[in-house]
């Protein structure tokens, strides 16, 4: 029997299979699925301090191994959610992470003020590509992503980690920035910026033009990105982008995850976490894996 | 409550050109009206969301028009292959609710299955039908009570079928309420024809989904001043507050 727990930045996790941000809503929809507490933790959707109402539809459009969305960061605020959604999740037996996002290094402060430590973790999401916040992608700068990192920090009760963004040339470099800054731990990849335009009509699907493409599409760049930031930070990682197999978590994990998240998969299978869960338990036990944490890092790189 | 669950193709038959009456046996339990499953076409990253036009002892009726790819390839489907769907979704038609008058089902095109199941399990109906020409006609035998229009008069009226609805509501025919579904503008078109005569009016939204429970906010439409999510809030929503901006 494997040990499937895990640990992120001291916060335990009873296996590493996490729901990522935005494909999960808050938990509610796929417990009618499945038992969430089958699970080892679970990103929410993400949050600012007075919600948005997102971006016009259509927000999604289908590509070659996943798809573009725009939702544009839909979401009720954080009042909303610690009043209608944390006390459900909180009868489950799952780590709660807390995604958060703003406009400004303030915004995101105050975001985490408000969460205090009402969630296990708090994931603050630099990356997404359906918003501009205030002109800045924080993301693509390693100062702009340290200075986010510290606002948070100073204020936060509990672990941060950073998402990450695909979009850059170098992401080892932001990684590093954010690990100086004060992060406990970083979370990759969000999606990457794509488009597609229906030929008939010459309109793209999007209404807003342009989405971010998520899905086993992009599983190889998020195995890259994943290698280079774990390598480069030394911090712990959630490894997200395109699982949808329990020999892609352990792909992730011995790229240097040290939990796996599954979002676009879900679209397909409903039950696709608890599934990889299994799948991966099953690779661990004809492997003869005593720990299933002892895969991070793994890869006998040349 | 919908689950996941493997059907089976029983028949699939051409009804006109493009478009496909599609029976799987999949253990559905009187789905309501206007609620739809969501098919796995394999090969596809993304569910395709169809409306239920019938269910009887488990087997579910689909009828599909061939639009891209997926309904290309559920067309090609046959008996005793598997077919992976969740369902079943979203909610119904409302019940009437003891006014009086007929329930007025107004549907364009590929709109009519939901409208046809509607009308197979409730009585007092009249169905107004539109559909772009003769060639295009589905499903109009099978109406209780039913009256045809095509946009180029090749069969029955010669109008969109908010117009015949303007008729019936001008001539003071009692109408309990309106229930549509078909192309976003003949929805509209109707809406404000309800809505100038006071009558309660459900619409049937249609957007591109990706979870299909509720989840991930990618099938959101304009209703009540915000963004409400057409496969768990709808896809039935009150004309009053459909479309309304946010
Ligand atoms: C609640 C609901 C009920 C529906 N009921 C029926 C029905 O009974 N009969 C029927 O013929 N059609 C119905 N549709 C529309 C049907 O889902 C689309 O025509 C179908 O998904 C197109 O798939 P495709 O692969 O052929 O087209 P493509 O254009 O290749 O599909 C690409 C992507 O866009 C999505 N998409 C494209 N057009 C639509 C659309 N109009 N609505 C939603 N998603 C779309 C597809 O699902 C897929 O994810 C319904 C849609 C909704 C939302
Ligand atoms: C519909 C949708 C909504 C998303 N919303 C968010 C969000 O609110 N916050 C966030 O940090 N990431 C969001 N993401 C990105 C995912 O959390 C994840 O990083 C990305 O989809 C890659 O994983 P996947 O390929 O397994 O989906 C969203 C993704 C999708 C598909
Ligand atoms: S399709 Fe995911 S919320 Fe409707």
């Amino acid at each position: 029997m494997t040990d499937l727990s895990v640990s992120v930045a001291g916060v335990p996790m009873k296996n590493p299979l996490v729901a990522v941000s935005g494909c999960f809503g808050f938990g509610r929809e796929y417990d009618e699925y499945f038992d969430i507490s089958l699970l080892g933790g679970l990103c929410v959707k993400g949050l600012n301090v007075s919600g948005r109402p997102g971006n016009p539809p259509p927000r999604i459009a289908e590509a070659p191994g996943g798809c573009l969305n725009s939702v544009g960061l839909q979401n009720p605020g954080i009042e909303a959610f610690l009043r209608e959604d944390l006390p459900f999740l909180r009868t489950k037996d799952i780590t709660v992470i807390a995604n958060i996002f703003g406009g400004t290094a303030e915004e995101y402060a105050e975001a985490a003020r408000m969460l205090g430590d009402s969630a296990d973790m708090l994931e603050v999401n630099i990356s997404c590509p359906n918003l501009k916040c205030g002109g800045v992608n924080f993301a693509s700068d390693p100062k702009a992503a340290a200075e986010v990192t510290e606002a948070v920090k100073k204020v936060a009760k509990v672990p941060v980690c950073i998402k990450l963004s695909p979009n850059v040339t170098d992401i080892a470099s932001v990684a590093v920035a954010c690990r100086d800054a004060g992060a406990d731990a970083l979370s990759l990849i969000n999606t990457l910026l794509g488009m597609r335009i229906d030929i008939e009509t010459r309109r793209p699907v999007l209404r807003m033009n342009t989405g971010g493409l998520s899905g086993s599409a992009i599983f190889p760049v998020a195995v890259r990105c994943v290698w280079q930031a774990a390598a480069a930070a030394g911090l712990p990682v959630i490894g997200m982008g395109g699982v949808s197999s329990g020999s892609d978590a352990a792909e992730m994990m011995i790229a240097g995850a040290s939990a796996v998240g599954v979002g676009t998969a879900l679209f397909g299978d409903p039950a696709a976490p608890v599934r990889i869960l299994r799948e991966l338990t099953e690779w661990c036990g004809r492997h003869g894996i005593e720990n299933v944490s002892g895969l991070t890092g793994s890869v006998r790189a040349y | 409550m919908g689950k996941r669950m493997t059907g089976t193709v029983r028949s699939v038959a051409r009804l006109a050109d493009g478009v496909y009456d599609l029976r799987v046996e999949a253990g559905l339990t009187n789905p309501a009206p206007g609620r739809f499953v969501h098919l796995a076409v394999p090969g596809f990253p993304l569910r395709r969301p169809i409306s239920l036009c019938g269910c009887e002892n488990g087997v579910a009726r689909l009828v599909f028009a061939v639009k891209g790819g997926g309904t290309a390839a559920m067309a090609a489907w046959r008996p005793g292959d598997t077919v992976d769907l969740l369902g079943a979704l979203g909610n119904g038609f409302p019940e009437p609710d003891g006014g009086a008058g007929k329930t007025v089902l107004v549907g364009g095109g590929i709109g009519l299955p939901p409208l046809l199941y509607y009308a197979k399990t409730h009585p007092d109906t009249h169905c107004i039908a539109g559909f772009r020409s003769a060639g295009h006609v589905i499903l109009a035998g099978e109406f209780p009570s039913l009256e045809l229009c095509t946009d180029d008069g090749s069969a029955g009226f010669s109008s969109y079928p908010h117009q015949r609805l303007e008729e019936l509501l001008k001539n003071r025919e009692p109408v309990a309420r309106v229930l549509a579904c078909g192309p976003e503008p003949l929805l509209k078109a109707t809406a404000k024809v309800c809505r100038e005569f006071g009558t309660p009016c459900f619409v049937s939204a249609e957007e591109r989904m990706g979870c299909g429970v509720g989840a991930c906010l990618v099938c959101v439409c304009a209703a009540g001043g915000t963004y409400k999510r057409v496969c768990k809030d709808g896809p039935v929503f009150d004309a009053a507050e459909w479309g309304e901006t946010v």
